[in-house]
């Protein structure tokens, strides 16, 4: 490995999947301008701001909330997000008595249609060892400070079914609008490491 | 099956460090791994299923020590190598050409 590198600047999985990136684009089976529209898709388009209208809107609009509650994945479709790793939603929400959190112990699950890619931290084995076995902890690392009287529930993503966190709305936020209110729900609320922020 | 990818209630493995701002891919190979995950899926007929199960199979220390997108690799050229679509030889003959700064 250590002479690889001083050979080529690049590194070993990057020449890796130069290499397989040439070998499929020669067979003909993939299109290398289409790769190039997937990584903009997912870099620019699709993101924590698609779930944060999600949450907005449910906030704002009992009836939209009815319907995701009992069944996410149409709710959710109803505002244009739908597809890869989306297929089959359950969206948990938070309240004055419980607080939900989301993880993949096995490997790295994740809405993407309404939060995008995961980040690193989720994907690497601190946060899966820990917060199963020590969820307020790994709450308060990350500001979160939940009293011993409301109840946390850590949600195990799997290779089909994926969940959303609805954060509880913030005070103080009645007069505010959805759009404004989107603003509040941040991409760790959804997951529920964090709480929305206030205004 | 339980495995190294079992991670749920282990000890010691050290701090979650979140990192602020986190770009969607830290270096542009793993936009490419990533678009390689959608586009293979395609032809070469694999579910999560069984590219989840490639990445299991990956050696214990190197599971840990790679990163997310390494073990992405592993699984593609896994599943790649087992349709016969890339074969172990053919990866490794680009890659050697590759290193010699061919194309």
């Amino acid at each position: 490995m250590a002479t690889s590198h001083l050979e080529n600047k690049e590194s070993d999985p990057a020449l890796r999947v130069r290499a397989l990136e040439s070998i499929l684009a020669e067979k003909g089976l993939i299109d290398p301008k289409a790769l190039d529209a997937l990584v903009d898709t997912y870099e620019n388009k699709i993101g924590p701001r698609n779930g944060a209208k999600v949450v907005a809107k449910a906030w704002v609009d009992p009836e939209y909330k009815k319907r995701l509650m009992t069944d996410a994945t149409a709710a959710i479709k109803e505002l244009g997000y739908s597809g890869l790793q989306g297929e089959d939603m359950v969206v948990v929400e938070n309240t004055a008595n419980v607080h939900n959190v989301l993880v993949c112990t096995l490997c790295s699950c994740y809405p993407w249609p309404t939060l995008g890619l995961p980040p690193v931290w989720y994907k690497a084995a601190p946060y899966r060892a820990r917060i199963v076995a020590d969820p307020r902890g790994v709450l308060k690392e990350f500001g979160t400070e939940v009293p011993d009287t409301v109840e946390v529930r850590t949600w195990d993503s799997t290779a089909e079914l994926r969940y959303l966190v609805l954060p509880e709305r913030p005070p103080g936020t009645e007069k505010m609008t959805e759009a404004q209110l989107a603003d509040l729900v941040t991409r760790d609320s959804m997951i529920g490491v964090t709480k929305a922020k206030s205004p | 099956m339980n495995g190294m990818h079992d991670l749920g209630g282990m000890h010691g493995l050290g701090p979650i460090n979140p990192e602020k701002n986190e770009p969607v891919f830290h270096e542009k190979w793993e936009g490419r791994a990533f678009a390689l995950f959608a586009s293979t899926f395609v032809f070469a007929g694999y579910t999560v299923d069984e590219f989840r199960h490639a990445i299991e199979q990956m050696p214990p220390a190197h599971y840990l020590e790679s990163s997310y997108y390494e073990h992405w690799m592993t699984a593609f050229e896994t599943v790649l190598a087992k349709r016969g679509i890339v074969t172990r030889e053919e990866l490794d003959a680009r890659i050697a050409k590759l290193k010699k700064g061919g194309n």
